[in-house]
Order: C-alpha cells, then sequence, then structure tokens
C-alpha cells in the first residue's frame, strides 16, 4: 500500500484495516459498553448519525474545508537534525499538530464531533479535560458553532494549566473544577458521565480522546487518522520510504491511533506509544497504563488500567495533565495484546529533559505531553542508530506549559532570570537541570505548578 | 425459583409494595454500615441492596460518593461485602449486592458468584453492566442460581426494554432519571410511564428508584411500582450523624409509606 499524495483531510474516515472494532464496539477483548442504560439511546444515536455522516459527501465536504482553512492542515513535517544529534544521530522528523489552530491535534476530533452534535440537533456541548486542549478545541468549536458549552476539569490541573481556563473562559464555555477523586482528568469524566446522563435528552458528549464506550473510540480515531494519513504520504514524499518507527504519546490515546493508523498495515513500521512514567513505574507514582496496568473496566469500556486488589482505579501521577489518566482506550490494549504496538513508559525527568532539548535545538517549545514522545525517540535513535528513521508526533505547543516548565527549570519566580538558568547553556540541557536526583523536586513542581 | 421475586410477590400478596435499602459497605466503617443495614430491616425493609464501595461511580450523585469515597480509600473490599450480607439475611431481609462491574471481574465472576451464593446473597444489580455485555455474568449467576437485575431507562427503547427486562431474573429496576426532588408530578409521570411500558414487556416485578426521601414519596411510588428503592436518604442519614438510629427511623416511615399507596391525581 503506497500514498503518492497527501490526502485531502476528511476524504478516508472510514477505515482502512476495518478488522476492528466489530460492530458493537470491541477491539479484540476490549473495547465494548459498560455504561448506565439511560446512555444507551444516546450512544446508539450518535453510532447512527455517525455511520451516516461519514460517508455523507456534505459532511466530507465541509469538514474538509474547516480542516484546510480554520484548523490549518494539512500539518508539516519538520526535520529536526539539531535534535536528533542527541538521539544516536537517526533522522527524526515531527508531525506538526503543534501548528494547528488551538494548539493540538484535538481540535480534529472536536470539528468532527461537533458537526455530529449540529447533525442530531442538540445545543449543549460538555467535555471532560485535563492539559484543557480539548477543553479548548471544544470551546473554540462551541464559539465557532454557536452552540452552549460545558467544561469539566479537575481542580488540580485547573491550577496546572491555568492558561487553558482563561483561553476556555474568553471563547464562551463554563468551567467547572472538579474537587472529587484526585481532581484530574479521571474525576473530570466522571462528572462529565453524570451531567451527560441528567441532561442526555439536550446535551452532547464531546470526548475527548479514544477511550469511553463505543461509537467514540473508533469516532476519534476516524478523526484523528488524518494526522496518519498526512504524515505517511509526506514521508514518503519527502524522504522517499516509510519510516523505521513512528512514536507518540499516550494518554488516553487519541494522537497515538491517529499518527498510528495509517501505518497498521506497514509491517515494517514500529508502532511505539510513550506513556508517562512519572517518578518511574517501579515507584507506583505514575501514569503507565498498559506498562504497569492490567485489564478492567474503566469509563464505558474493557481496557487495561490501573486498578488495586479490589478493582478500584488507582489514581494516576504525571507532571504532564494530559497524560495523567489511569485508563487507556481499549485500541491500544489491543495493538499491544496482538504486539502490533509496543508501550514504553517515560519518567517526568526524561521527557522534561527531551522538552528542553528540542527547545534549545530547534527552537520548537513542545507540550509536556509531546515531550514524552521525544523522550522516546531519545531512547529508541540510540537504539536503532544513524540509519534509523523516526517519526515523532508532536500532539501539542508548551504554551500551557512555560509555567510548569519554568518551575521545573527553575526559571519562575524570579525578576531576572538569568539566560538558561537550570538549564545547560551548551544545549545540552540533559545533564544540567535534569539530573535523577531532580525527580523530587520535579515532583513537587508538577504538584505546585 | 427467585428470592427477589417471592419476596416481592409477598409484599403484593399483602397489598402493598416492597421496600428496598440501599447502603454502602464500609461508610463509616465496616461495623457501622453492617449495623445500619441491620437497622433499616429492623425498621421494615424487605430487600437490602449491599452496596460496594467503587472509585468511579458514574452514575451517583454527592450524597452517594461522599460515603462511598471514604470506604474506597480504607480499602473496603469484597470480603467486607460479604460479611454484610451475611448479617442481612441473618436479619431476615433479602440481600442483594449492589456494585458497578468492575469490582465484580477483578474479583473473578465465578468467584463472585459462588462466594455471594454461599453468603446467603440472593443476587446482584449491577447498574453499569448491560446484557449486551454480560455474556460471563448470565453464565455464572446461572450456574449458582443468583437473581440478577439489570436496570431500564425512560430513553430506553421497547426493543431493549423487552431484552434487557428477559435477562433479569428477581426484578426489573427502573431507573428514571430524578430531577429535582420535589417536583413530584413530573418525576412521577416519568417513572410511572416506565414502569406501565415495562409491564407491557415482563411478568417480573418492577422495582423505581428515583430519590425517594420520606413516606408521602413512597406510597406515591408505591401506587405504581412493585418496590420502592431508597437510597441517598438513607445515606444521608449516616453522613448526617444520625446513625443506626436515623436510618430505623426512616424505614420505619417508608415501611408506612410503601403500606398506603395514594392515587395520585
Ligand atoms: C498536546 C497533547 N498531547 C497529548 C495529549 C494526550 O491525549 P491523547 O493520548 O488522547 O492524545 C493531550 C491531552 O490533553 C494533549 O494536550
Amino acid at each position: 500500500m503506497t500514498t503518492s499524495a497527501v490526502h485531502p483531510p476528511g476524504e478516508r474516515l472510514e477505515p482502512a484495516h476495518p478488522s476492528w472494532p466489530d460492530a458493537t464496539g470491541h477491539f479484540g477483548v476490549f473495547g465494548g459498553r459498560f455504561v448506565p442504560e439511560a446512555l444507551i439511546a444516546a450512544l446508539d444515536e450518535l453510532t447512527e448519525a455517525y455511520r451516516a455522516m461519514r460517508v455523507d459527501p456534505a459532511f466530507i465536504e465541509e469538514f474538509a474545508a474547516l480542516q484546510r482553512d480554520y484548523t490549518g492542515r494539512p500539518s508539516p513535517i519538520t526535520e529536526v537534525p539539531g535534535f536528533a544529534e542527541h538521539a544516536g544521530g537517526a533522522r527524526i522528523w515531527l508531525k506538526r499538530e503543534d501548528l494547528n489552530h488551538t494548539g493540538s491535534h484535538k481540535i480534529n476530533n472536536v470539528l468532527g464531533q461537533a458537526l455530529l452534535t449540529r447533525r442530531i440537533g442538540k445545543r449543549r456541548v460538555i467535555a471532560e479535560t485535563g492539559a484543557g486542549q480539548h477543553g479548548v478545541a471544544t470551546a473554540t468549536a462551541a464559539a465557532l458553532m454557536g452552540l452552549s458549552c460545558t467544561i469539566y476539569m479537575g481542580e488540580e490541573d485547573t491550577r496546572r494549566q491555568a492558561l487553558n481556563v482563561a483561553r476556555m473562559r474568553l471563547l464562551g464555555a463554563e468551567v467547572v473544577p472538579v474537587t472529587t477523586g484526585s481532581r484530574t482528568l479521571k474525576d473530570a469524566i466522571n462528572e462529565a458521565f453524570r451531567d451527560w446522563v441528567t441532561n442526555v435528552e439536550t446535551t452532547n458528549y464531546v470526548f475527548g480522546t479514544v477511550a469511553g464506550p463505543h461509537p467514540f473510540p473508533e469516532m476519534v480515531r476516524d478523526f484523528q487518522r488524518v494526522i496518519g494519513d498526512e504524515a505517511r504520504a509526506q514521508v514518503l514524499e519527502r524522504v522517499g520510504r516509510l519510516p523505521d518507527a513512528v512514536l507518540a504519546c499516550v494518554g488516553g490515546g487519541s494522537n497515538a491511533i491517529g499518527i498510528f493508523t495509517a501505518f497498521v498495515p506497514d509491517d515494517g513500521v514500529r508502532l511505539v506509544g510513550l506513556e508517562a512514567g512519572g517518578d518511574g513505574v517501579g515507584s507506583g507514582r505514575h501514569a503507565a497504563t498498559i506498562t504497569g496496568g492490567t485489564p478492567g473496566v474503566l469509563h464505558g469500556a474493557r481496557s487495561y488500567l490501573l486498578q488495586d486488589e479490589n478493582g478500584q482505579t488507582v489514581e494516576s501521577h504525571s507532571i504532564s495533565a494530559g497524560l495523567d489518566y489511569p485508563g487507556v482506550g481499549p485500541e491500544h490494549s489491543h495493538l499491544h495484546d496482538i504486539g502490533r504496538a509496543e508501550y514504553r513508559p517515560v519518567t517526568d525527568a526524561e521527557a522534561m529533559e527531551a522538552f528542553a532539548l528540542l527547545c534549545r535545538t530547534e527552537g520548537i517549545i513542545p507540550a509536556i505531553e509531546s515531550a514524552h514522545a521525544l523522550a522516546g525517540a531519545i531512547t529508541l535513535g540510540k537504539e536503532l542508530g544513524p540509519d534509523a528513521l523516526l517519526l515523532v508526533n508532536l500532539s501539542g505547543r508548551g504554551d500551557k506549559d512555560v509555567e510548569t516548565a519554568s518551575r521545573w527549570f527553575g526559571l519562575g519566580d524570579r525578576e531576572h532570570v538569568e539566560p538558561g538558568a537550570g538549564m545547560d547553556t551548551d544545549q545540552q540541557p540533559i545533564e544540567g537541570a535534569v539530573t535523577s536526583g531532580d525527580a523530587v523536586a520535579g515532583q513537587d513542581a508538577g504538584e505546585s505548578a | 425459583m427467585s428470592r427477589l421475586q417471592d419476596t416481592i410477590a409477598g409484599a403484593r400478596a399483602e397489598g402493598r409494595s416492597a421496600l428496598v435499602a440501599y447502603l454502602p459497605v464500609g461508610y463509616p466503617d465496616v461495623d457501622r454500615s453492617i449495623a445500619a443495614m441491620v437497622a433499616a430491616v429492623e425498621g421494615g425493609a424487605d430487600v437490602v441492596e449491599v452496596g460496594v464501595p467503587y472509585s468511579d461511580p458514574g452514575m451517583d450523585g454527592p450524597v452517594i460518593q461522599q460515603a462511598v469515597d471514604p470506604a474506597v480509600r480504607a480499602g473496603v473490599g469484597m470480603r467486607d461485602v460479604l460479611r454484610a450480607v451475611q448479617a442481612v439475611a441473618a436479619a431476615g431481609a433479602v440481600p442483594v449486592v449492589m456494585s458497578y462491574w468492575n469490582p465484580v471481574e477483578r474479583y473473578g465472576v465465578d468467584r463472585f458468584a459462588a462466594d455471594l451464593a454461599a453468603a446467603g446473597g440472593a443476587g446482584a444489580i449491577t447498574p453499569d453492566l448491560i446484557p449486551d455485555e454480560a455474556g460471563p455474568w448470565l453464565a455464572a449467576s446461572e450456574a449458582a442460581h443468583l437473581d440478577r437485575v439489570f436496570l431500564v431507562a425512560p430513553s430506553s427503547t421497547d426493543a431493549r426494554l423487552a431484552a434487557t427486562a428477559a435477562a433479569c431474573r428477581g426484578f426489573v429496576y427502573a431507573a428514571s432519571t430524578m430531577g429535582v426532588t420535589g417536583t413530584r408530578a413530573t418525576v412521577g409521570d416519568a417513572a410511572e410511564k416506565l414502569v406501565a411500558r415495562t409491564r407491557a414487556v415482563t411478568d417480573l416485578p418492577v422495582c423505581v428508584g428515583l430519590g425517594v426521601s420520606n413516606g408521602d414519596q413512597a406510597a406515591e411510588v408505591a401506587s405504581f411500582a412493585d418496590g420502592v428503592i431508597v437510597g441517598s436518604a438513607y445515606v444521608r442519614e449516616l453522613l448526617e450523624g444520625r446513625g443506626a438510629d436515623g436510618v430505623r427511623r426512616l424505614s420505619e416511615d417508608l415501611a408506612a409509606g410503601v403500606r398506603r399507596p395514594v392515587t395520585v391525581p
């Protein structure tokens, strides 16, 4: 299967590898629907409307126009040789989802679901958000399409991603800080589901990742697969061959599925998901769901999750709000179990090291989420050597993270910031700010930011 | 044979509805939660829903969350739940476990069914498990002769109502989405309509849970349902410190309510 030109966005919503999910949303043994009966009618309505919409030429055209004129697709790919010097000399290309309107891949999915909301005649949308990127994207689409919008966000995350809270409010959304449980993404999802059960007649739930009950994992994948469809064609065009590995960070897994999907049939291409390793998987304080979890049911689907012996969800930990989630999308669990994709943990410290490196070597400030994928590329590049060609999904930009990063590197709260304070000024922040001994300090940065 | 169906039919034979009390295991601690369940039975509950605490109770409002959260943190597990089941059975009511699905799956579906039956439990209510996904539970409950209760909702299509009721044994749980407590006419309308639609597709008893908090509301629901399910109101007795005595008094009020069904104009 070769592709010589970039697909017009939206052209290929129907999966190229239709072997999963099945008609009721199962990816192997994962997925399905574990929700109150009260939501089944709404999920059925969404499934039917989505299946009709994705083959409707009018929708395809409108979606493509929005992606082109509003989001700015196709996003470019950028080779990063300066960064790659620190990754064993492998050739590394970034897929620039950070350049999308609103600053991440989340907008791809949201525009699709907002059009679907309009199609089923609902006037109100709700969403959960962790890093705030999905909340900002949803608030943006709601403003564009005249929908009323409520965003649930863990109180902890409203603090560490305060910039995005302000953005959502400027866009006219109501932001509800969630104070139950761990006060992060998991609890925001619980609150959003409670809202949906209560207001399902008027309200559509715009889910932000490839998790949740059927049809969300399938639908969000289809809206995100434009990332990989474009990138595959772009790499073939620019480099003349397929990459050896495609890397992406995995929270719920939408940017990763988005870039993986086009490559799933390409057996020679390794698919590598980078999970948030927090303080290290051995420490128990992490969000590496596939690496450190077991199969179970959470938020409406069967998948890997972090749970204790009683089946209670264990709180996750990550410096990255967008990856701080104890579950993962069912398609990733399936790709893991059949051996088609591999999942590796990246610690907070490793991610921040890669974050600093990209800033200094390439002039690109990545989202901390995306920095996990960059850290994975450093490790894999060293493993594979200079002949390797790696494609990394840069899922978002780091504006929202400057506060957290400044604290991590000791740059914040000072009147005169020394150039490069806390970072190695020799463009090698690897040994400078972020030694393993800083993991604890970094922990504080994550929690207090 | 179904213990839940027999019990509810027995209440019907007395010209009343059954009173079904929900309380979670482990709040304020395991012993006192069991004492509260026993008090609910002493006050007149026919059936006790023994709640398994769960970290992500997506269907529960703030009252039940507040009680369940500390129980989860304290590590309350299935062993404690089974002890509560035994205590309710010993007190003379029918215990039925109420659990989100993951704790059951984690414990092991077959093991759960066997241990529940051995403890004297009648079966389980599974609020986030639909019959479509319930294959292993249908088989395990069959093998252990346990009742299994699935939920129906006002938004369920007639086809789903029929299929869900067909998968139930014991009773069908009509979950009428609760608006604000007190707007009785509207709430009663939605619930009553759902009960009527459910009766059209099954001979099983239909019990209603919609935020009933006192005897008068119980009487109103009893006018159209075979059983009145009360949860948050019981939990509030514990949250507000009235303990087992408060629970007993509430049960007495509700038990009187289900014995004087009113006709809603
Ligand atoms: C930039 C960015 N990347 C990745 C993620 C993680 O989500 P997912 O795994 O669904 O791509 C987020 C979530 O907020 C994000 O903002």
